[in-house]
């Protein structure tokens, strides 16, 4: 099925994008990229190291992944706003995961910041992918912003916790005009489904798939659990119901009551 | 004069400039995939050859890494 994800005019035919945080190697983040079938792939911005052993570029680039360079790390406005101007130059593209922190343990948006620097490299030509937390009030004026997609927090990052408040993030995708991305917190094959049947237009995890025990089998499974969702998301699920319906009708039903005692009793 | 490229203190000449500064990180100033923050500005690709540094600059020398 033709179902393309498009941000900012570009489309994808996959849903899934990856992080690439958490990797054991190069060759495990390879090959876990492979099998997710992620089309865009977010990658920090650190001091190079010269004795660095085979660049995440040159992966990114054999699997034919888009690059979206994000700010982790940033807990200003300012050093995010630097940091996206950086990765500007450095990767010849104008598209930012934009990440404010406000808290290293518990890895937060500082919303304030957040709307401080999305707003800067808006009107600088940035193509905004905001990492946001699941508040609709934030998400709108995000997009309000002109910020290309909004991706909502399921959980905290690298918790593993999944999609604590999926009515938030309800309210959030009625009112959405952008891409909505579920970011963070994904545990397992069934939170990314769980993302998607909500009508997230997109999944973006890594540690989920870089630190399982088999990364590309996990990889795999995503690929897999983002498209079923999406497909039962567009299917339409049934509602909840306290007692059963029955699917086989009543209609028709054979009588098939034991015969009545004959009189003589035989 | 002492400059601190990725945060190491480097004696280079007076009048050095910002492709110096990358040669000590390990880089051509043809270098790709990087970029280069001067006391936290970014500094353009063909401005680096022609950007001189002054005492104690601060020369970040950035690339990709895994993350997010």
């Amino acid at each position: 099925m033709d179902d393309p994800l498009t941000i900012a005019g570009q489309a994808f035919s996959s849903r899934l994008i990856m992080g690439t945080g958490g990797a054991s190697s190069m060759e495990a983040l390879e090959r876990a990229l492979v099998a997710s079938g992620a089309e865009l792939a977010t990658v920090a911005l650190r001091r190079t190291s010269p004795d660095a052993r085979g660049s995440v570029l040159d992966v990114l680039r054999r699997v034919g992944c888009k690059l979206l360079p994000n700010t982790a790390g940033c807990f200003t406005a300012r050093d995010a706003v630097r940091t996206a101007r950086l990765a500007r130059e450095a990767f010849e593209t104008d598209w930012i995961k934009l990440e404010v922190i406000g808290d290293d343990r518990i890895l937060l948006p500082d919303g304030a910041g957040l709307l401080d620097a999305a707003e800067t490299l808006v009107d600088d030509g940035f193509t905004v992918l905001a990492y946001s937390n699941d508040d609709p009030i934030l998400a709108r004026q995000l997009q309000g912003l002109g910020c290309a997609a909004v991706m909502p927090l399921g959980s905290p990052i690298g918790s593993g916790m999944g999609i604590r408040n999926p009515y938030n993030l309800r309210i959030i995708l009625e009112h959405a005009t952008v891409p909505i991305v579920l970011d963070a917190g994904i545990g397992t094959a069934s939170d990314a489904a769980v993302a998607m049947e909500l009508g997230c237009d997109a999944v973006l995890l890594a540690s989920a798939v870089t630190r399982a025990r088999e990364p590309a089998l996990m990889a795999e499974a995503m690929r897999k659990a983002v498209e079923a969702g999406r497909l039962a998301h567009l299917a339409g699920r049934i509602p909840r119901r306290l007692y059963a319906e029955a699917s086989s009708s009543f209609e028709g039903l054979a009588d098939l009551s034991a015969p009545l005692p004959e009189p003589d009793g035989r | 004069m002492t400059v601190l490229v990725n945060g190491v203190p480097t004696e280079l000449d007076p009048g050095a400039t910002v492709a110096a500064a990358l040669g000590v990180a390990g880089h051509t100033p043809t270098a790709t995939g990087i970029a280069v923050a001067l006391n936290g500005e970014v500094v353009p690709k063909g401005a680096w050859t022609t950007t001189t540094l002054g005492e104690q600059d601060r020369v970040e020398v950035l690339g990709a890494a895994q993350g997010g």
